[in-house]
This record gives C-alpha cells, structure tokens and sequence, in this order.
C-alpha cells in the first residue's frame, strides 16, 4: 500500500483491519502491529523507567559522596556500627532472590506453569527474609539511639565501648547523624521498592496460576525480572558505601 | 491578503460519522479512556483551569505593585500570591502545556501509529496530574505556601510555618505525571514508528518533543528526591540541607536546579517543535536545514544539564566552577541560534500567508529572541550579580516562557484545533486576539527589564515612588494581555458548535495527521501508513491532491 490510498472512512477501516484482527493472540494489545513490537516496546519501556529510577536514587547517592567527604571520620565511625554479619547475610539472600527470579523467567519462557510459581514463591521468600533481617537492624538501631530525629545519642562515638574504634570530638560526632540519615534514607528506599516488587510479585503469583505467562506473553514476567534485577543492583552499590568504610574488624 | 485555507463546501459539509469524540459517549468513557487524544483533551481542559487561576494570581500581584505601598494586600499575603503563581504556572502548566495536550494528541499520529506505547501509563499519568493538582490547590485553600516555587532551605525547610509539604507533594506528583509522559514519548518514536517513517523523515514537532522527554525522564526524578528530602528536612528534622546539623543548604540549590533549569528546557523545547511546523506550513517551505534544526533540539537538551549552576552565581560558589558554568550557558545560546536563524531562513522567499497560528509563531519569533539574548546578560558573571534577583530576571523568563512557549502553544492549539475538533475557530477574532495578546505582552514585561536594571528587586510587595510609572505601565499592559488570553477562552468553546467544518486539511498541511479525517478516528488510521516522501514534501501534497477526490463527510 503506498501512502497515497490511507483509508479514512469507517467503512475503508472495517473492511481493512477487522478481518485479520483474530488471527493475533489474546494478549496483543490492539495498538501494537505484532508481537515484537509489543515486547519491544514493553521491555524498551521498563529500561527507559529503570533510568529514571537511577537519577532518583542518584540524588541521594550525590548527597552521600559530598558529607562522606566532608565528615569522613565520622561516616567511618557509623559505618562501623552496623552489623556486617547481617549485611552480608542479606547481600546473599539478595543475590539469591535474583537467581530464582531469573528462573522464573526462564520458566515463563519454556512455559512450565508449576516450575514458575514455583520460583516466583521463593522470590517472594527471599525477597520477605531480606526485609525481615533488615528490620532486625533497624531495631538494633533503634535500640542503640542511633536513628536521627529519635532520642539520637551521640554517646558511642564520643567514648566508644570497642577499644579499636578512635573517639570522635564531639561536633564531629553530631555529624554521625547525617550518616545514619543517608542510611536510613537508602537503604529504606531501597526496602520500599522490595515492598512494591513483593506486592506485584503476589499479583503475579495469582494470574500465573491462572495459566497467564506461561502462554508465550512473558512480557511481564521479563519486566518484573528487570526490576527486582535493579533493586538488587542498587543493594550492591550500598552495602560497600555503608557497612564496609574503613573496616577496623 | 491571500489565504491558503482550504474548507469544504460549507453547505454540505458533515462532521465525520464517527471519530474519537463520538465513539463512546459518557463520563466514564472519557475518565477511563486509553486513547491519546482522549487524554489530550482532558489535560487540556484541566491545564486550561490551572492556567486561569494562576493568570487570577498573576493579574493580584500586578495590581498589588500597581502603588509603591503594599496596600492591597499584606506583604505575607503576597509573598504566598507570588509562589502560588509560579508554582501553579510552572508545575501545572508550563510543562505539561504542550506535551501532554498538543504533543500526546499528535505524536502517534506524526509517526503513523495507533496510539502511545502505553496508554495506561498514559491516562496513570492525568491522574497523578489531577492528584498533584488538588494538592497544590488544597495547600492554597488551607492557607498557602510563601517559599516562592524555588522551595529554597533552609527558608523552606525552618523558617515557614505554612503548607510546604503539601505543596511539595503535589508538585512530587506532577512530576512522575511528567516522568511517564516524556517514557511514553520515547518509546513510542523508538518502537511505533510507521514504515518508511526514518528518524529524519520524523516531523521537528517530534523531534523537539523527544528531547523534551529526555530532560522530563532525566531531571524530573532528581527533583523527586530533593522535595522527598524537603519533606523529611520539615517533619522529621534531618539535616541534609540544615547547616547547624552539618548539612548543606548549597546541595538543595544543586539538586533543585539540576533539574529546574533543564526543566525550562522542558517548558521551550515543544513550543519550538511547533512553530516548526507553523512556519514550514505557512511558508509553503520545507524547514530550512531540517538536519540542523533536529540536532539542535537534542542539543539544546544535552547542554541544558550541564549549566544549572548558572542560578547560583551569586550563592557562593567557587569562581572557577562559575566560570564553566558561564560558559557552558553561552553555548546553549548557539542550537537555540541555529533554530532562530534557520526559521528566519525557512521564511525567506517562501509563500507566507498571516493565519492566526503564524501571527503567534512571528510573535514568538520576536519575544523568545529577546528573552534568549537577555538571557546572555545574566549568563555574563559580572552583569549577573547587577542583574539576579530583580525584575531583569522576571522579565526575561517572561519573555522566554510567556512570550515564547505560551504564545507557541496558542499557535500550536489553533493551528491543530481543527484536526482536534473538525471545526475551525473564528478568523478574524482570532486574528485580533493574537495582536493582542503580542501588545499586552511588550506593554508589561518590556518596562519589567527597565525597572530590573534600575534596580527594582523582585518578590517584594512595595518598592520606591520611583518606580511608578514603570510599575504603572506594566500592570496596564497586564490588563491588555488578560484579555488577549480571555478571547481565545471564549471563542474557541464557541466554534465548537459553530465553527466551519474543517475537512481533513485546511492548511493543505504535509504531515500525517493532516492525511487523514478530523476528528480522527479512535484507531488513527484505518490501515498504518507508509511514508514514502521526506517530511513538509510541499510537492508530495500536491501530486497526492491533485489526484484525490475530496470525499469529506
């Protein structure tokens, strides 16, 4: 057809496009022409979206690099606070929720029902036991007067209880609080975006079992992968920012 | 004066029998629509309601500095008038002006699709709009925010006891509306062009919004985060930006103007994609150096992120870092050059006829020039410290804002009105709003950059006797340009039902929007088109009507 015979009548429209409109899948949206531009354009989409999530967090990660500049004795001194038997633990039970999420896409794909809700469920496990040991922190923190805003002491760093730790002067100390800030702030943005991924991770258990990816429409399941994938990423980035400055253990 | 305004025989032309305005009927199939031009009107009814308020404020604070004393209002009260203004102008219409009107209507069809990529996110996308709307709207009825739209700590953060976070939050929301706009904007020219449709086969008009979404899905997050911080700052007392708790109230103005300043990038670059299209249409012209006019678009927004701190000068900055900042500012004076330079050229000896959109175009020809040059005044390190903060400063984004994007958006809503409406508006009324409007403007924002470089300050309620007549002018130039701006309010409406029937293309215009019946249908086209000719091929019209039948109605 060349460009010179558009149709612009509802008549020229029936004839032309609903005849062929059965023979695509169900799930084709009616916009896109085939299914490769559909997929193409979902999974272009989530990559355009990943980047703004980038720049969000890039504030944050830009405020960090200036006050860890600044008031690096004292980012050291917090830094060391941190528990880094339970960081570690949930860098690994991340890193393992990564795998099994890209299982799941790997089953979508070969269009095994079971094997996919299958390793949708331990992604939801895995993704839940990292928000659990993430709230054992925050309570350790708690506990320790060390969350800014509530009851912050600057006690433990002034005269540290470890003999290896070096006392901070005390206006260097209050500094301490911009550094518990920034985590709070990281890391508990970071836990919002595993709130969000558990929750779609439920709905998507929910249709999968209703038979809804393992069709050939792998398109959600795929995007969903990049996402967790992101926030796994942006978990790697803050753990050596915040629990591994200048080790003294 | 010659016309190229071709209409069907009024006597028997019909509406199409079905479109997208009549395929459904009811509330909700307009509230949960996925169609683009669906969402295109909604957005602009509800910017059109977000630009009478914030016009209502504009028109107080002229009357306010109308007398040297602050007599009509308390100086607190003008302080909120000023920031409710800006905040409302900038967040809820500038930038969402032609894009998520104009641009949401017509990029599908410019690059011969059926719809956006995601027509959810989409119509996601009007509802934060309305939700950060309502935000802004209640922070103003319950009592006001006085930080000025900059939100500037730690004034913003300690030092005000009214609606900060409100007002944060509803801009927060708009944002992501913002973000999900320029997403769909960019994955819809990558993946949804038509056959044929080449990247430089793609209309300016697409172009220009391209680079738009670059900046909105690039800076809009950043600003996200920064009023997040802002909001923490308030309620919980972080001291990120709080100088006795070691924080640094520098890092807000970088984070803000990070993306602030590429953000009035977001508010010209669509205006300029559509008097592409104006000047090329009523020039009968292809646009001259279309190569150059493309890239300069991209430029403009690459080079728009890395001159933010050109607001800071005066802040206490390094000098050196002042020093590239100053001219990496110049620089961005070159693509918007080019653009200039080459619509200049587009016109010469080309067939210009003076329709009411190209009225507005020429008008933001003249205005943006001035606002763009003045704005090489404030980029030059020592002239900025005489100049910042004083109404040099209001004047010129004025101009470059009111007179350029606002006046392109008039062109842009009715040189597209009968695409969008299958109606034309009424000529000569229209003709004379624009003249107007193009007067009223001069008349106040010209003394605006006399009393700047005199030495007027901006934001304050009373200034010096001195000032008066200067003030006198500009708040009786204000009153011109509300009317200028009241007509189109009215007699657009009114064309809708009485308004000529348009027929598929009364501007014998080239684009693919302008191939097919207005309004068009919810599909767009009835089959995907092929593009076989290069964009405004004056010559490809006329072989292709030179052998059509005109079939309209």
């Amino acid at each position: 057809m060349d460009s010179q015979s558009i149709a612009t009548t509802p008549e020229e429209l029936d004839r032309s496009v609903l005849p062929h409109a059965h023979e695509h899948p169900a799930f084709l949206r009616h916009h896109f022409e085939d299914v490769g531009q559909q997929r193409e354009a979902a999974s272009f989409g989530m990559w355009v979206f990943l980047l703004t999530e980038v720049m969000f967090f890039g504030g944050l990660f830009c405020a960090y690099l200036i006050f860890r500049n600044w008031y690096h004795p004292a980012f050291v001194a917090g830094s060391n606070t941190l528990d880094i038997t339970l960081g570690t633990t949930n860098t690994a039970v991340l890193i393992c929720s990564s795998f099994t999420m890209a299982m799941a896409v790997y089953s979508a794909e070969i269009r095994r029902r079971g094997q996919l809700i299958l390793f949708l469920v331990l992604t939801i496990v895995l993704g839940s036991a990292f928000l659990g040991i993430k709230a054992v922190e925050y309570h350790q923190k708690y506990v320790d007067h060390h969350i800014p805003g509530l009851d912050f002491s600057i006690q433990e760093f002034v005269h540290p209880s470890n003999p290896k730790a070096i006392p901070l002067a005390p206006d260097m100390a209050e500094k301490t609080q911009l550094y518990f800030f920034l985590y709070f702030a990281m890391t508990g943005m970071h836990a919002l975006h595993m709130i969000i991924g558990i929750a779609l991770l439920f709905i998507m258990v929910a249709r999968a079992s209703k038979g809804a990816y393992t069709e050939g429409h792998v398109i959600p399941v795929e995007n969903f992968g990049l996402y967790w994938h992101f926030v796994d990423i942006v978990w790697i980035f803050l753990f050596p920012l915040l629990y591994l400055i200048s080790r003294y253990r | 004066m010659s016309t190229i305004v071709s209409l069907p025989d009024q006597a028997t032309a019909k509406l199409p029998a079905k479109s997208f305005l009549n395929q459904e009927y009811g509330l909700k199939s307009w509230l949960l629509t996925g169609d683009h031009k669906r969402i295109a009107i909604l957005y602009l009814i509800s910017i059109s309601f977000f630009f009478v308020i914030g016009g209502v404020l504009a028109g107080l604070i002229r009357l306010e500095l109308l007398t040297p004393p602050s007599d009509l209002m308390a100086t607190d009260t003008y302080n909120k008038v000023f920031s409710m203004h800006g905040i409302i102008m900038i967040f809820l219409f500038l930038v969402p002006s032609v894009p998520a009107t104009i641009g949401n209507f017509l990029i599908p069809l410019m690059v011969g699709a059926r719809d956006l990529a995601f027509p959810k996110i989409n119509l996601l996308s009007w509802y934060l709009y309305v939700a950060g709307g309502i935000f802004v709207l209640s922070a103003m009825v319950l009592g006001g925010v006085d930080t000025g739209w900059t939100f500037t700590t730690p004034l913003s953060t300690h030092y005000l006891n009214t609606h900060v976070v409100t007002a944060a939050m509803g801009i927060f929301l708009a944002g992501f509306s913002s973000i999900f706009t320029g997403l769909n904007f960019i994955v819809t020219v990558h993946r949804m062009r038509c056959p044929g449709m080449t990247w430089f086969r793609l209309p300016l008009f697409v172009w220009g919004h391209y680079a738009t979404s670059i900046i909105m899905i690039l800076g809009t997050p950043v600003l996200a985060i920064t009023l997040v911080l802002v909001a923490l700052e308030r309620t919980m007392s972080i001291g990120v930006f709080d100088p006795t708790k070691g924080g640094d109230p520098l890092l807000f103005q970088h984070l803000f103007w990070f993306y602030s300043h590429p953000a009035v990038y977001i508010m010209i670059l669509p205006g300029m994609a559509v008097i592409s299209e104006v000047i090329s249409t009523f020039s009968r012209k292809r646009v001259f150096g279309y190569t150059a006019v493309a890239f300069s678009s991209v430029a403009i927004a690459v080079f728009g992120f890395l001159v933010w701190e050109h607001h800071m000068f005066i802040m206490g900055v390094s000098q050196y870092s002042a020093l590239v900042f100053s001219l990496m500012t110049m620089l961005v004076a070159v693509p918007s050059a080019i653009k200039i330079f080459n619509w200049s050229m587009t016109l010469y000896k080309g067939s210009i006829t003076f329709e009411t959109p190209m009225l507005y175009a020429f008008g933001f020809l003249g205005l943006f020039t001035i606002g763009g040059l003045t704005g090489i005044f404030l980029a030059t390190l020592g002239m900025d410290i005489h100049l910042t903060e004083t109404y040099f400063i209001v004047a010129h984004f004025h101009f470059v804002m009111v007179g350029g994007m606002l006046m392109a958006y008039l062109a842009g809503v009715h040189f597209w009105w009968p695409k969008m409406t299958g109606r034309m508006y009424p000529e000569a009324i229209s003709k004379t709003a624009a003249v107007i409007t193009f007067i009223g403007f001069i008349v106040t924002f010209f003394p605006q950059f006399l009393l700047g470089y005199l030495g007027m300050p901006r934001r304050y309620a009373a200034y010096p006797a001195d000032f008066q007549v200067l003030n006198v002018f500009s708040t009786a130039g204000a009153s011109i340009l509300g009317i200028g701006y009241l007509l189109p309010m009215l007699y657009l409406p009114w064309s809708l039902i009485y308004g000529k029937i348009a027929g598929n293309n009364p501007w014998q215009a080239t684009g693919l929007e302008w191939q097919i019946q207005s309004p068009p249908l919810t599909e767009n086209f009835a089959e995907i088109p092929i593009m076989d000719h290069e964009a405004y091929d004056y010559e490809w019209l006329a072989n292709k009507t030179q052998h059509e039948v005109q079939t309209v109605g």
